[in-house]
């Protein structure tokens, strides 16, 4: 059966264009890239700040600078693009809609797909804040946005609640741009940005990190005039009697990031309950066959580098899908996270398909000293790695080796935990 | 010496208001609304229930009873007529133990008295299949069938934008502070802007109805109007599917419950509170206000997913000791109307009530002359979400910019906003695209489409820049100024 793109990318950030230019470099035909904005990049295009790039170019390149070598790269490897279209449904059968004010609607068949849409961030409103909804309260990557794109300024005197990394990031950036940033509230007892963030955004302009608080009030009708923060106990309510009100314009939200799976659950895609993005395999495939995941859309990165590593994996076995030669699968070795280990991508191997080594990334549940991640297959000790530190902020990894596993013989799973070092 | 002058002003662009104004706008009056805010529907309107009541709770014989099971019977035709959502799926009072049973033959009895059609006592098996969700304790439910839901902010502005085109003139921005009388019998209101004089005066002020009211009535007619505050969960329309209906809690020694419904767009609504408070600009939500939501959304209904939450709102309804709707002249103040205390179920009786005083100030001009040619119905922005993907891309082909999507949750796109801000009474403000579009409605609040609709609105509306885009008018802009004001030769 003939299609009209071999490989269907959804999404042209860091995933989507790594994913074409694998896809292409491990022989796909014809590979397109459908991105709803009128620019490649995505979210990185607004991230002006340098620091992206250290692991995989050895550089401290800015958010337009890494997302343009990845647009670089899918050009010269002959990628075909959309701008301006917007996947609007994935049929289990691979036929991607898309409507654009160009081409109207179009229905593409493809061999393949790869879903990378990204994330969007957790709103206001799903806090359930009490309060007014006056303006002035935005997400922390919606005000990264009017300030770098648009050249406008959100407010003037700043409470930021949560510490993900773009809240951390635009503490630093609004105050660079004349604001004053009173202080970032947490209302876990860890953050949950990079400790590189903590010390290069907030220690070193003097704002004040609150662990374990929250805001409980939001006062303005029109435009917000003040929060109030609050101290939260150890089940994350607030503690009466803590409360401090700060006159501010603004609050900004950096209270989590979403992966955007609307599309995913078009197609069937099974989604897991904890990262909230597709189920994968060790090819990052999907519950329906043919369709891959990678990035932000998969389970939220910490890092670029790790989301276009990822990505080419997602690229170079969609290509290998479309072309045909695919093995199926044999048999499923489950991952499964336990003792400390939120989540793992992916959830689950087949020996048989696996490279030599294969990379499996995971998040933490709270902050862990001198532990030891441990990976078991049945009786056997497949991995043993002391960490001094491990915090929810930051991704982990451990490599399989294939042969470890199928020395293994016929284990229905593999346990990573962490274990006392 | 009056700036302007009027047969008869309509004081409050709510739901209420403009239906009053979309009936005047049939006959040959001069006809103006004056609103405090900058577009319509920015008060009790905009925060409610969003349903059409059959009309079984108001007292029997109450102007309530009587416009409400009226306005329900006009709301599918008006609806349709107006391009504005509407479903009837009907409502369940939901009873959860043996002992509260009489209370539904109650509602019962008095839906049937007040004229409601179709009203009917169910099993909790005919209920479960009806609502698959209800809780374990249902033990029976009062079944209405010509209940509904209806898009309150499309209703209002349909109902305005009809009311322009057909010549009634929209005063935004403009507050009114004193009403006095003026001579030969007519009214002169002072505003913020100037004075206005009229013939006949509509209060349609909703929580400050009272304030107008008490400035020409005798003090021995005073009104007090207390805003009573609902506070309301919205769930994602992730969560829609899993209410169909309507559903109240039948109220019991306890109290009065809440509901959970579906609303015209796909989302679920949980509330309201019922709680007096004296502020009436106290929209703001509580801790305690969310919490009893949610914990009495379970009396009614199991498991409501409350992981979808993406907003939480208080709305203020009109409420009067009394509990009955004010329509008429107000004694010795001739050509004065109240439409006042218009409390739940005001939305139901809209219809009804922009009736019922359209007729009363239509005779106090002495039947003014039909106009010869009136335009009743108005064509819908279009809705590209609930369209069929071939419809939509019929419609790409005629507007291109309606191919591309600006709101990614709800796939609104670029075409409905540009229509938004172009119809008559065109939206100015983020908030009043968003009730004309529901873009900014969905999953990420407005997260992704804030910056593009705020250049949407530069290009289209003249002399409006990004910077001076509001969220809800004068006072809420959305940013304080350009980053690098200096570099950009402006002065701070």
């Amino acid at each position: 059966m003939s299609v009209d793109y071999d490989v269907v990318v959804i999404g042209g950030g860091p995933a989507g264009l790594s994913a074409a230019a694998a896809a292409r470099a491990n022989g796909a035909g014809r590979v397109l890239v459908i991105e709803r904005d009128d620019e490649l990049g995505g979210i990185l295009n607004q991230c002006i700040h340098n620091g992206f790039g250290l692991i995989t170019f050895k550089e401290g390149l800015t958010g337009p600078e890494y997302a343009a070598r990845y647009e670089e790269l899918a050009r010269q490897a002959g990628v075909e693009f959309k701008l301006g279209a917007m996947v609007v449904d994935v049929s289990a059968g691979r036929v991607v809609t898309c409507v654009s004010g160009e081409h109207g609607m179009e229905r593409l068949s493809a061999g393949a797909v790869v879903l990378a849409m990204g994330c969007r961030e957790r709103p206001a409103g799903a806090l359930a804040v009490p309060g007014f909804r006056p303006a002035g309260v935005y997400t922390a990557g919606t005000a990264q946005r009017l300030v770098n794109i648009e050249g406008l300024m959100p407010g003037r005197e700043v409470v930021i609640l949560g510490s993900g990394d773009i809240g951390l990031i635009m503490a630093r950036r609004m105050t660079l741009e004349g604001a004053h940033v009173a202080c970032v509230a947490e209302l876990m007892p860890y953050s949950g940005g990079l400790k590189r963030n903590i010390v290069q955004c907030l220690e070193d302009f003097g704002i004040p990190l609150l662990l374990s608080h929250t805001v409980t009030r939001i006062e303005g009708e029109k435009r917000v005039e003040a929060v109030t923060l609050s101290e939260v106990d150890g089940r994350g309510r607030p503690v009466p009697g803590t409360e401090v009100t700060y006159p501010c314009d603004t609050l900004l939200l950096s209270v989590g990031l979403l992966p955007e799976n609307e599309l995913s659950r078009a197609a069937g895609v099974e989604l897991s309950g904890v990262t909230r993005g597709p189920v994968v395999d060790e090819s990052l495939e999907t519950s329906v066959p043919g369709v891959f995941a990678c990035g932000n859309v998969l389970h939220v990165h910490d890092l670029v580098d790790y989301v276009t590593q990822e990505a080419s994996i997602a690229g170079e076995r969609a290509a290998r899908f479309a072309k045909g030669e695919e093995a199926e699968h044999a048999r499923r070795v489950g991952i499964v996270g336990t003792g400390g280990v939120r989540y793992t991508v992916p959830q689950s191997v087949d020996p048989g398909r696996m490279p030599e080594k294969l990379t499996v990334r995971f998040r933490v549940s709270g902050v862990y000293e001198n532990r030891a991640v441990e990976v078991r297959a049945g009786e056997k000790r497949l991995v043993r790695k002391r960490r001094p530190i491990l915090v929810p902020g930051e991704m982990e990894e451990f490599v399989l080796r294939r042969d470890d596993l199928e020395a293994c013989g016929d284990v229905p799973e593999i346990v990573v935990s962490l274990e006392e070092a | 010496m009056a700036d302007s002058s009027y047969d008869v002003i309509v004081i409050g662009a709510g739901v209420s208001g403009c239906a009053v104004a979309r009936e005047l706008s049939r006959l040959e009056v001069d006809a103006c609304v004056v609103e405090r805010e900058e577009d319509v529907c920015c008060g009790t309107s905009k925060a409610n229930s969003a349903i059409v009541h059959a009309g079984f709770d108001a007292r029997t014989g109450s102007a309530m009873a009587r416009l409400n099971v009226a306005g329900a019977r006009m709301m599918p035709g008006l609806c349709e007529e107006l391009g504005v959502d509407f479903k009837q799926v009907g409502s369940l009072v939901v009873c959860t133990s043996e002992e509260s049973r009489p209370g539904l033959r109650e509602l019962l009895d008095r839906g049937a008295a007040n004229g409601v059609e179709g009203l009917r006592i169910i099993e909790r098996a005919e209920l479960l299949e009806l609502e698959p969700n209800v809780s374990d304790e249902a033990v029976a439910a009062l079944w209405a069938p010509t209940a509904g839901i209806v898009n309150p902010f499309q209703l209002t502005v349909a109902l305005a934008e009809c009311a322009c085109v057909n010549g009634v003139e929209f005063r935004f921005n403009e507050k009114v502070e004193d009403i006095r009388r003026a001579p030969e019998g007519r009214w002169a209101v002072r505003t913020d802007k100037g004075v206005l004089e009229a013939r006949v005066v509509v209060n349609a002020a909703g929580v400050y109805a009272d304030e107008l009211h008490n400035m020409v009535a005798a003090p021995e007619d005073r009104m007090d109007i207390v805003p009573r505050r609902g506070q309301y969960y919205v769930l994602d329309t992730a969560a829609d599917g899993y209410v169909r209906h309507t559903v109240f809690a039948l109220p019991t020694k306890l109290g009065k419950g809440v509901l959970v419904t579906p609303t015209t767009a796909g989302n679920v609504l949980v509330g309201p509170t019922a709680e007096d408070i004296a502020d009436k600009e106290g929209v703001d939500t509580t801790a305690e206000g969310i919490a009893e939501v949610r914990a009495k959304s379970a009396v009614t209904m199991k498991d409501v997913p409350f992981q979808h939450c993406v907003r939480t709102f208080s709305g203020l309804r009109a409420h009067r000791a009394g509990h009955d709707f004010v329509i008429g002249e107000v004694d010795g103040a001739p050509g004065f109307v109240d439409c006042a205390a218009i409390e739940s179920p005001g939305l139901s009786s809209a219809p009804a009530i922009g009736k019922t005083v359209a007729d009363i100030v239509s005779s106090l001009l002495v039947h003014p002359a039909k106009k010869p040619y009136w335009q009743g119905s108005r064509k819908r922005i279009p809705d590209v979400e609930h369209m069929s993907l071939d419809e939509w891309a019929a419609l790409i082909q005629r507007r291109p910019d309606y191919g591309r999507v600006v709101c990614r949750c709800r796939h609104v796109t670029e075409g409905q906003i540009v229509d938004a801000v172009r119809a008559p009474l065109g939206a100015r403000s983020l908030d009043a695209v968003k009730r004309r579009t529901e873009a900014g409605m969905g999953r990420c609040q407005a997260g992704f489409c804030t910056p593009k609709v705020m250049e949407i609105l530069e290009r289209e509306v003249a002399g409006l820049t990004m910077a001076g885009v509001t969220k809800m008018g004068s006072g809420s802009e959305v940013v304080v100024g350009h980053t690098r004001q200096v570099g950009r030769g402006e002065a701070q």
